[in-house]
């Protein structure tokens, strides 16, 4: 039976295809993923490609599967079925080894930031560099600071990660998951716990960062203001399926069910942020 | 019901003491091609050997102390006080020292190393590491195994000199034996297979414990309430494992010294 729903879902969503993305360069696919942790069903069955050089916004509900279809894109989890390719090169069966080379492709800013707590904001975006280059520390310093420069949070370097306040934290996360120039761009709900002006700061970033560096972005949110505002297209994800796919404007009339839900709890808690 | 409960039981452990076999693998093959956190390792060492000089030094001397005191007391009607030196000393070299700081160290250090790791692991900064192509065993787990495995024998070369001094202190204060007497005692007694056999279980006990704590840090989830409960994991399990390897490694050094 669930089986059956399952396929039924996915049908649904090759019904809604965007003819613009035929013949475009495809950097990540996955091809009928699923995972699940004990008897918990996250992904269920995921087909999803990422064209080069767009952003992808992923959205969906708490516990419907985001962030782990994040984690899968660079190795951080292994899928139960189903195989994952990144620029054509499986990597579904990579040993930890082999996936660091890959990973070096990605740079990702987790939800909180993920910075280490024993080192300066300097040391944390030098780490990259200190890790994986041969640059001196003339060159890293200059690295650093251009980075800084690019999140708008110059002289900043001495500061440690406790001193920082949520949204400086997440474009210091930025700052280091760009030190290393990679292709793609993995944002875990960036906005998640920021004030609308800071949300709206760290958009603007996300966009300007996407123009400065010519890379493609995945963004995994739940904020619809967000998701409008920085994607080229919206993947809709729901119960472990993406349930809906396609441009920006397509989602503003999309007629599916949960998704107009989805949109119209979201601009009524926007509308009313003091009933409580 | 109670069969069920008793095999996920056996299960659970079953999958602890694989992931830990395979940390174990990885933690020696990391070690083995490096390249080597040098830096990571000094502070490492600082903060296993160095910082726990205090806590080491204050128990052994008292060990050294009770012992005597016991020994006088329970061996008086054999005239026990003569003994005083060939008793504290092989006891401390052969048992105590080892099993005794193991179990401190492990306590101490082994407490510290799961919350900061277990920390690093629910804030997702392990989960950076990964994703900046670094591996987490070379970066963490490798400087802090290598740490307590050389630094763990040091610990018991201090504790059983100064558990040896503390009973010199009571065989002379409050026995009323010689100095020179007890050295002499000591120096007669304590043959190299008792430290071999003694040092050499350290390093197996601090090899443990830093793969424990590392180990358990690493497999942390749920916020401050994990990183509590694998600490107070890595204690348990550190303090029984220690006991346990004890006993093998102590039969296993018979045969050979």
């Amino acid at each position: 039976m669930s089986e059956s729903l399952s396929t039924d879902r996915r049908a649904e969503t090759r019904e809604t295809p965007d003819r613009r993305q035929q013949g475009r360069d495809v950097f990540v696919e996955f091809r009928d993923v699923y995972k699940a942790y004990g008897s918990k069903k996250v992904l269920q069955g995921v087909d999803l490609k990422v064209y080069r050089g767009e952003v992808l916004v992923i959205l969906g509900g708490s516990g419907s599967g985001k962030s782990v279809t994040l984690r899968h894109m660079l190795g951080l989890e292994a899928p139960d079925e189903g195989r994952i390719l990144v620029e054509d090169e499986d990597i579904t069966d990579l040993p930890e080894e082999e996936l660091y080379r890959v990973r070096m492709k990605f740079g990702m800013l987790f939800q909180s930031g993920a910075l280490f707590d024993s080192m300066t904001v300097f040391e944390n975006i030098a780490f990259p560099l200190r890790e994986h280059t041969e640059m001196t520390e003339e060159e890293i310093a200059r690295a650093v600071r251009e980075k800084l420069d690019l999140v708008s949070l110059p002289s900043s370097e001495q500061l440690m990660p406790v001193d920082l306040s949520g949204g400086m934290r997440k474009r210091v996360g930025l700052a280091r998951s760009i030190v290393l120039d990679p292709k793609m761009i993995l944002y875990d709900e960036p906005t998640t716990g920021l004030d609308p002006i800071t949300s709206a700061k760290i958009n603007e970033m996300i966009i300007d960062l996407q123009s400065k560096l010519n890379v493609t972005s995945v963004v995994v949110t739940h904020d619809i203001q967000s998701a409008f505002s920085v994607g080229d297209r919206i993947a809709f994800l729901n119960k472990g399926v993406f349930e809906w796919v396609g441009s920006v404007e397509q989602a503003r009339n999309a007629d599916h069910p949960i998704m107009r839900e989805f949109f119209k709890a979201s601009s009524v808690t926007a509308a009313q942020p003091t009933t409580a | 019901m109670m069969f069920a409960r008793t095999r996920s039981r056996a299960e659970e452990a079953l999958y602890y003491i694989g992931g830990l076999s395979e940390l174990a693998g990885d933690t020696i093959r990391a070690t083995w091609r490096g390249p080597f956190e040098s830096a990571i390792l000094v502070a490492q060492m600082d903060q296993v050997g160095v910082r726990s000089l205090s806590i080491v030094s204050i128990t052994s001397v008292f060990i050294g102390m009770v012992l005597a005191l016991q020994t006088a007391y329970s061996l008086k009607e054999f005239g026990g006080s003569l003994f005083i030196g060939k008793v504290v000393s092989l006891s401390l070299v052969r048992e105590l020292a080892p099993v005794l700081m193991s179990l401190m160290v492990g306590g101490r250090v082994g407490a510290g190393m799961t919350a900061e790791i277990g920390t690093m692991k629910v804030t997702e900064q392990i989960d950076a590491l990964r994703a900046l192509a670094t591996n987490p065993v070379r970066k963490l787990v490798v400087p802090r195994v290598v740490a307590t495995t050389l630094m763990l024998p040091l610990l018991t070369v201090v504790a059983c000199l100064l558990g040896i001094l503390g009973g010199l202190f009571i065989a002379v204060v409050n026995l009323h034996l010689t100095a020179n007497f007890y050295i002499r005692s000591v120096i007669e007694t304590v043959a190299f297979n008792d430290l071999a056999s003694g040092i050499g279980k350290t390093f197996f006990f601090g090899f443990a414990i830093g793969l424990i704590a590392c180990f358990n840090g690493l497999r942390t989830t749920g916020g401050a309430d994990g990183v509590g409960r694998s600490t107070t994991a890595t204690v348990v399990t550190a303090s029984i494992s220690v006991l346990i390897m004890d006993f093998f490694l102590t039969k296993l050094f018979l045969l050979f010294f």
